[in-house]
């Protein structure tokens, strides 16, 4: 395997509270290498957009800090870097695009003056070349009339422009990482498969990696090469996304997969969904975090907290005890619509 | 990209069918449908200048500016009179109380020429407001009184903007210790109740001798000190606009793309507090005149014979109960209409400032 892009390492992100310290993000690990497309999937509050704040450097102290770990970054570890290192590297080697493209945007200043500040921050170029960048970079997110579009002020842009718009300063300075906060979750159905498309089309043609954090699990089996499940603040599995969609090793997997609407599959009149609640981060319970919404927990997920460990495919990784032990195609769908041991259903 | 259909309706019937989009911009030119690159200022102006009143306020403000500005230029020419000379007739009596009338001969008033005092001809302007009390022009005393009014105004309300601004954005941006005792110390300042203070200070103010003059005697030392008592207010609302915008995506956004904190607060975060800061500060320049007007009113603003709006108002106001209006009717004209310009020309700023207006204000 080639020199991962990115490898954060044992990363723990803590807020301080009231009500005490929530472990948003704790304890994960895991490699991107350049040109990945990674999906991380999970339910609200598992840590997601959290990672993403991590690896970006936006955790803000007092508030939130990253209590351990290491993110490195072309062998660099961004957490040892200063603000004006990290700086050049915001928006240059890695971007970011935000979930609301309504709010992301400044309402003060024309389109082209935030793309034109974003590429004269990290290229050596004139305001008259960042310009012409700035032209290019819109014609490539495919907004008509580039060259117009630059002097109009964001209220005059729709939400799938401004997600345009958005991709564009991401893109416009080449970076290597490209991570993507649920980037069509604002945008209606229609206009998010035209931007996935758009976004990913123009990753490939960079070489730019991807993050793509998500609870979409179409769009993940659709574009992306690799995925992690999160729950409660860790990976509860990682594999390729054939391993995920198809021989799924955790129990939050299959629940996960379950609970998906799918076209087909007709003879199913209501949607699935996994009982019970995420656990809060706060008070976690001691063992595994799925346990207590687990239908195959044993006596040891109650005690030991299962650590990633090979299962299923080739490459695939999974935090469960009973990863090979268990049969997942043994669940069913009790009458509350609950995932239950076949021999648990009562009718 | 050349793949793309663009359709649009054509001059003719029918809709013309364009197959690449350079070529459909070319088209777009050559009927005289291209769009001219608008600026950000091109758009300021044109919706400031669209602003009937604001405009109007401009350019009231800019005439009375410039009015002030030369009027010691226009005593020298002989168009106006000195504000603090008595005008006499022929025979050397004080013309007091007298009602305004247009040019008129035979008025003097006394001037030391080579040591020797002689009378000189008064402008024709003398008696276009009548006289006050002492006999002085009070058209001439409008004029040289609007100085001290505007200067008030105008330093007090660029202190509070500069103080208000620099509070308050720090205040915002920085929770924690800096905002706490940054705003503990603007509590404290708006705690001061301002006449008693501005009352004491510009009591104590002329009695400190080490100071320089043009600053305990002028109409700079009221300026300086009400803008040090007023700028409280626009801290907070600065500091409430930082912590709200901070939160904002597009600060996140722009921290994402590698912005330093100083690009954040100056390009991202202090635009968009721009219509608080500027409503604010033109009430507070209104403010400030009214102010300097009643501590003048009082006795404790700037010190006579040099004239001010406040202070000619309140003697006026003594006059006319007498029946001698116009030393109440012309500095009041004035102080109103000056305060009035200057909270429409704000009205006129923030609306034009801000890219989402789109409504015709007339």
């Amino acid at each position: 395997m080639t020199e991962p892009l990115l490898s954060v390492d044992n990363l723990r992100t803590y807020f301080s509270t009231e009500e005490g310290i929530v472990r948003a993000v704790d304890g994960i690990s895991f490699d991107l290498a350049p040109g990945e497309r990674r999906g991380v999937v999970g339910e609200s509050g598992s840590g997601k957009s959290v990672t993403a704040m991590s690896i970006m450097g936006l955790i803000e102290p007092p508030a939130g800090e990253i209590v351990t770990g290491e993110i490195l970054f072309r062998g660099q570890n961004l957490l040892s870097l200063g603000e004006d290192e990290m700086q050049d590297i915001r928006g240059g080697q890695i971007a970011m695009i935000f979930q609301d493209p309504m709010t992301a945007l400044n309402p003060v200043y024309t389109v082209g003056d935030q793309l034109v500040e974003t590429i004269v921050l990290h290229q050596d170029v004139s305001k008259t070349e960042a310009r012409e960048i700035a032209i290019q970079a819109l014609d490539d997110v495919q907004i008509p009339n580039a060259k117009e579009k630059l002097f109009d002020y964001p209220h005059q842009f729709s939400g799938g422009m401004r997600q345009r718009v958005m991709i564009a300063m991401g893109l416009s300075c080449n970076p290597e990482l490209l991570i993507a906060d649920e980037p069509t979750t604002a945008l209606d159905v229609t206009t998010q498969a035209q931007i996935m498309d758009l976004m990913l089309q123009l990753a490939d043609d960079r070489g730019t990696a991807v993050l793509l954090i998500t609870h979409d699990l179409g769009v993940v089996a659709g574009f992306c090469d690799t995925v992690q499940v999160m729950y409660a603040g860790g990976i509860v599995e990682a594999g390729t996304a054939d391993d995920i969609f198809y021989n799924p090793q955790h129990p939050y997997t299959w629940g996960l997969l379950g609970s998906m609407a799918r076209l087909d599959a007709v003879q199913q009149d209501r949607l699935h969904s996994i009982a019970g609640t995420p656990p809060s981060v706060i008070d976690l319970p001691p063992g595994c975090r799925f346990r207590p919404r687990c239908a195959f927990a044993t006596d040891i997920c109650g005690r030991i907290l299962p650590q990633l460990r090979e299962a299923g495919n080739e490459g695939q990784t999974v935090a469960c005890h009973h990863a090979d032990e268990m049969d997942l195609k043994t669940l069913a769908v009790d009458s509350s619509d609950r995932i239950v041991k076949q021999d648990e259903v009562v009718s | 990209m050349s793949d793309d259909r663009h359709m649009m309706d054509g001059p003719e019937d029918g809709p013309i069918v364009v197959t690449s989009e350079e070529h459909a911009v070319d088209l777009l030119e050559a009927e005289g449908m291209g769009v001219e690159p608008v600026t950000q200022w091109d758009l300021f102006s044109t919706r400031l200048r669209r602003h009937r009143l604001a405009m109007i306020a401009t350019f009231f403000l800019i005439f009375l500016l410039v009015l002030v500005l030369v009027a010691p230029v226009m005593q020298n020419a002989g168009w106006i009179d000195p504000p603090t000379k008595s005008l006499v007739d022929g025979e050397g009596r004080i013309l007091r109380n007298i009602a305004p009338r247009g040019a008129s001969d035979n008025v003097f008033y006394s001037e030391f020429v080579d040591g020797v005092e002689t009378q000189v001809s008064a402008s024709s302007t003398a008696l276009w407001f009548g006289s006050d009390d002492l006999g002085r022009s009070v058209f001439s005393r409008v004029i040289f009184g609007g100085r001290a009014s505007l200067t008030v105004g105008l330093v007090a309300g660029l202190m509070v903007a500069a103080l208000g601004t620099i509070v308050g954005s720090l205040a915002g941006y920085y929770p924690g210790g800096v905002d706490q005792s940054l705003m503990r110390f603007t509590d404290l300042v708006l705690g001061l109740p301002l006449l008693p203070v501005a009352i004491v200070v510009g009591r104590i103010l002329p009695e400190l001798s080490f100071l320089p003059s043009w600053l305990t005697s002028g109409a700079m030392g009221i300026a300086l000190l009400l803008g040090f008592l007023s700028w409280g207010g626009l801290a907070r609302i600065v500091r409430a606009e930082f912590l709200s915008l901070r939160e904002k995506e597009f600060v996140e956004a722009a921290r994402a793309a590698g912005a330093s904190d100083r690009r954040i607060v100056f390009r991202h975060i202090l635009p968009n507090a721009m219509s608080p800061i500027i409503v604010q500060t033109t009430l507070i320049i209104g403010t400030a005149i009214i102010v300097e007007a009643a501590l003048s009113f009082l006795g404790f603003g700037v010190r006579p014979p040099t004239p001010t709006w406040g202070a000619m108002v309140a003697e006026g106001g003594r006059l006319a109960v007498r029946g001698y209006w116009w030393g109440l009717v012309f500095p009041g004209f004035a102080l109103v209409s000056t305060v009035l310009a200057i909270n429409f020309l704000g009205d006129g700023l923030r609306d034009a400032l801000d890219p989402t207006q789109t409504i015709e204000r007339k």
